[in-house]
């Protein structure tokens, strides 16, 4: 990894991750993007080989572009309770806690993971960079924050299969871990940290580690998992996942309220059907709550839809009406043809009051077929659950296969 | 006796932009110009043997699109080729580069101040917000807000609502970021000296104010609201030169009929009875049309080409009291090579950018405060760019041209005319000042254009040398440009219009004055428009 340091640093514009030497092992069409500053893989041999990798085997996605910062200090819950929309007096120690924060206005900033580490300790693990989140909320907060995006190098490690592995790597009791939970377990070259979390809606795990410890980590993986078709994944796959999951993304389903220059564009917890989140009676008065009470009482102005899209051609960026050529109420943000769930997936947004669960609404999607654009009308259920919640996704312990 | 529908004075580029939608809509237009060239501040010229200069200014961003697509400028030979690089050299021999890509940039910013890079994504948002406010207004006229006459109310009302649109408190942060200096608005966001005074540049360009001064800060805005083909920000090269502008305009204002007279300065417009009748050139000749339009600014128009009398004892106060002082000189340099900065990592592509060398925020000042005794500053702010790395035409081949913009500069020293001893001097300084970060640059020079306020006013009218035909201050901008009562493009008198940067939205090479002037005076005329629209980003 070239550092910013490194007087040699102008010659190049990405980072490379510690596991990219062992990713690029398995790389077999070199597609690959940036993910901030980093360099990943978009698919590295075959997508749909990659996706059922997650949903039958074990799959490991490298998280470490993802931006993390340590939140330190006597105040630490005070502050992320005054900065976070829930009620962080619940998440106790060796707890992960999945959240949004909002602005002055109640619209999301980002989403992510908060792991609690110690009484006084924090991680926050997020999509978008929050440093500049974190300074201007810490003033008068008795607390030290810093990134530690480059520190930590991180994958994610999910399917059916995770637990077995873990277990096989010697990680102690690592099949009581119940859902969010985060503990750290012995590892060559000090502790690393390994959460039940993930990015699936399956049964999987984060692991946290320094970056020297990457490449062995890699190897202790592989060599625990040599029986259970393990595999590292691209983005693509993942992508897949993670809408069959119902699970939204910054930058595809909502816009970073800091990063949104355009009026009426950015969104709230509750428009991104996130209101279970928002605990407005928890007795802070934390960052947006006074516009969410306004926007709980008033109404919000969009509604977030899990739909069962009619056919088999996934509803890439339609436009939702109230009936077949009927009025325009919103479009679809992600959609996927869930391989798993044998469904069509839509994520999406329809103005109020439309799209309650149950409603039946209408996509105009457009495909190509060898360069021919060709228009479909399909009818969409709005459903309540995702598509994809297997039991194994929070049973504990988990079962071997 | 030929009369024309419209004489334009002055063939700068918002003189010919108006003259070229003029003819399109089918007038019989004449454009008068003092010199044996045309295009004002916005020239090639050839002062030494296969070099060529853009003497004034340098670089195009802000010139509107839409003016550039429905003059057909591209046939007429016109191509912005955007550069990317530039830096900010620092008096500790290490530099801050300019990065097109974002990601790079923060990496860039993060080698000299982790806390910044995150302040750089807020402040990048909040330009883009402000930039797309201010966009759209380029090409509108600004609305008399005392007025009750149906437009007028129209375009408050389109004003109303881009205002609510901002929201609460984007409403407030935007009435401040007005009237704020630029110190204090790049202070809500860096900590880092170095990254405030990268970003304080554009803000005092051209501007007798210091970083310091409340008002600066829009001028940041100013320089950052261009863009080439839709990447906001970004800056680009005329090929040819800035010549290349002022020739495609030409071009496209023969091709509709028009016609240029150079040689041809006015010494009067003439009024007769309230109305304007014509032009008399300096030789005497007299030309006749019913509506002359200057491109000249405020004070030249007003004091110098009109009887006092016409322009009317109100119009007179105001033109002596529109501010258009000069602050700023130039170099025009031929270079035998590319010259080495000892800071930038050999094999760098930054040095294809604009670079700098002022690199804190007091510098700025005190370079200021020598302005204000008449002096030009000792370390003064360069914006210095060698345009022939990316056009291959404007030096022979392995030659270069090297722009360099000098703030602060006096339009006079110390009360006193400049004079060539007094321009070597002055160039002499700044020469010193690059040859501290580039050992070999005085090697390579083999010829240096000199030029201060006064001798840019002497040669092509703006007065003191002002790069934006009068400052960029609150007072002065909108529905206050160049003062109340002829914001509207139209002057004292019957058929007399103003089409310059001294009009809304003010300096740069933007085409919008000239383009909004010809949209008034079409409309005056009962005629159809053929002012393009902002077309927007939405």
């Amino acid at each position: 990894m070239l550092s910013e340091k490194d007087p040699n640093h102008w010659r190049s514009a990405v980072k490379y991750s510690p596991f990219y030497n062992k990713i690029k092992e398995h790389d077999y069409v070199n597609e690959w993007h940036r993910w901030q500053e980093y360099t990943t893989a978009t698919v590295l041999e075959d997508t749909t080989i990659e996706y059922f990798a997650i949903r039958n085997s074990a799959s490991i996605f490298d998280i470490t572009p993802m931006s993390k910062y340590r939140i330190k200090g006597p105040d630490a819950l005070e502050f992320m309770n005054r900065l976070l929309p829930r009620d962080m007096t619940k998440i106790r120690v060796g707890r992960v806690a999945y959240t949004v924060w909002c602005d002055d206005e109640g619209m999301v900033i980002d989403d992510g993971t908060v792991f609690r580490i110690a009484e006084d300790e924090y991680l926050l693990c997020a999509q978008e960079r929050q440093m500049e989140i974190l300074r201007r909320n810490a003033v008068g907060f008795d607390i030290s924050y810093s990134e530690v995006t480059d520190e930590i190098a991180a994958i994610s490690f999910q399917g059916p299969v995770t637990c077995k592995i873990l277990k096989n790597m010697g990680f102690k009791d690592v099949e009581t871990m119940k859902m969010f939970d985060v503990r750290f377990f012995d590892f060559p070259g000090g502790e690393i940290m390994i959460s039940r979390s993930g990015y699936t809606g399956d049964l999987g795990y984060e692991i946290w580690t320094k970056n020297d410890q990457a490449e062995p980590l890699w190897d202790a993986i592989y060599e625990g998992g040599k029986d259970y078709a393990i595999r590292p994944i691209g983005g693509d796959a993942l992508e897949i996942a993670r809408v069959e999951a119902g699970l939204i993304a910054a930058h595809v389903d909502f816009s970073p309220a800091n990063e949104t220059v355009r009026a009426g564009h950015a969104k709230s917890p509750y428009e991104l059907g996130l209101g279970w989140l928002v605990k407005l009676d928890k007795g802070v008065a934390f960052n947006g709550r006074r516009a969410l009470k306004k926007e709980k009482e008033n109404g919000s102005r969009y509604r977030f839809v899990k739909l069962d899209v009619e056919g088999n051609k996934p509803a890439h960026n339609a436009y939702l009406f109230d009936k077949e050529n009927g009025k325009n109420i919103g479009h679809v943000s992600s959609a996927a043809w869930a391989p798993s769930a044998k469904t069509n997936v839509g994520l999406g947004f329809v103005d109020m009051p439309y799209g309650e669960v149950g409603d039946e609404i209408w996509a105009e999607i457009y495909y190509q077929k060898e360069l021919k654009w060709i228009k479909r009308w399909a009818k969409c259920t709005v459903v309540k659950d995702p598509a994809w919640s297997p039991p194994r996704k929070t049973l504990t312990p988990p079962e071997d296969f | 006796m030929k009369k024309y529908d419209v004489i334009v004075i002055g063939a700068g580029h918002n003189g010919l932009t108006n003259a070229a939608f003029l003819a399109k809509a089918g007038l019989d237009v004449l454009v008068v110009e003092k010199n044996d060239y045309i295009g004002g501040a916005t020239v090639s010229r050839n002062l030494h043997e296969d070099w060529k200069y853009s003497n004034c200014s340098y670089l195009a961003s802000l010139f509107r699109p839409e003016i550039y697509r429905h003059l057909n400028l591209a046939k007429h030979g016109l191509q912005v080729v955007t550069y990317n690089g530039g830096f900010t050299l620092t008096d500790s021999g290490d530099y801050l580069g300019s990065y097109s890509d974002h990601e790079v940039m923060r990496r860039e910013i993060r080698r000299h101040s982790p806390v910044d890079v995150d302040a750089y994504d807020r402040y990048y948002h909040q330009m883009a917000k402000w930039c797309r406010f201010i966009r759209p207004m380029l090409l509108r006229t600004p609305p008399d807000p005392t007025s009750f006459k149906f437009r007028d109310l129209d375009e408050l009302k389109f004003l109303g609502k881009k205002f609510f649109d901002l929201g609460q408190k984007d409403l407030y942060d935007f009435m401040k970021f007005f009237t704020v200096s630029v110190g204090d608005f790049l202070d809500e966001f860096f900590e880092s000296d170095l990254i405030k005074a990268h970003k304080a540049g554009s803000a005092v360009v051209g501007t007798n104010l210091g970083p310091r001064s409340p008002g600066t800060a829009y001028v940041l805005l100013h320089h950052y609201m261009g863009d080439v083909d839709g990447a906001v920000g970004a800056w680009g090269f005329p090929r040819g030169g800035m010549g290349a502008v002022s020739g495609a305009l030409a071009g496209a204002f023969q091709e509709y009929g028009g016609e240029i007279r150079t040689n041809a300065g006015v010494d009067q417009i003439i009024v007769k009875r309230g109305k304007v009748t014509g032009v008399r050139l300096e030789n005497g000749e007299e030309i006749f049309s019913d509506r002359v339009v200057s491109n000249l600014d405020a004070k030249k128009t007003f004091l110098g080409l009109m009887d006092p009398k016409d322009a009317g004892e109100k119009v007179v106060k105001a033109a002596e009291r529109y501010k258009s002082r000069g602050s700023s000189g130039k170099l025009n340099i031929a270079l035998n090579g590319v010259p080495e900065f000892t800071a930038l990592p050999k094999g760098s592509e930054l040095i294809k950018g604009d670079f700098h060398i002022v690199d804190n925020m007091e510098t700025y000042e005190r370079g200021y405060d020598e302005w204000k005794d008449g002096k030009w500053s000792t370390n003064p702010y360069l914006d210095l760019l060698i345009p022939t790395l990316t056009d291959p035409t404007m030096a022979p081949p392995g030659k270069h041209y090297m722009t360099c913009f000098v703030q602060y500069c006096p339009a006079k020293v110390e009360g006193k005319d400049w004079n060539d001893d007094l321009l070597k001097q002055f160039g002499d300084n700044v020469i010193n000042s690059i040859a501290k970060y580039s050992p070999n640059f005085k090697d390579l020079i083999e010829h240096v254009e000199i030029r201060s306020g006064q001798v840019i006013d002497n040669e092509i009218g703006l007065t003191e040398g002002n790069i934006f035909q009068g400052e960029l201050s609150l007072n002065q901008l909108m529905f206050n440009r160049p003062f109340h009562g002829c914001a509207q493009y139209r002057g004292p008198v019957n058929g007399l219009y103003l089409s310059g940067s001294t009009t809304h939205p003010g300096g740069g090479v933007m085409g919008a004055p000239g383009a909004n002037s010809a949209r008034e005076i079409l409309m005056d005329m009962n005629l159809s428009t053929t002012v393009p629209e902002d077309e927007g980003d939405d």
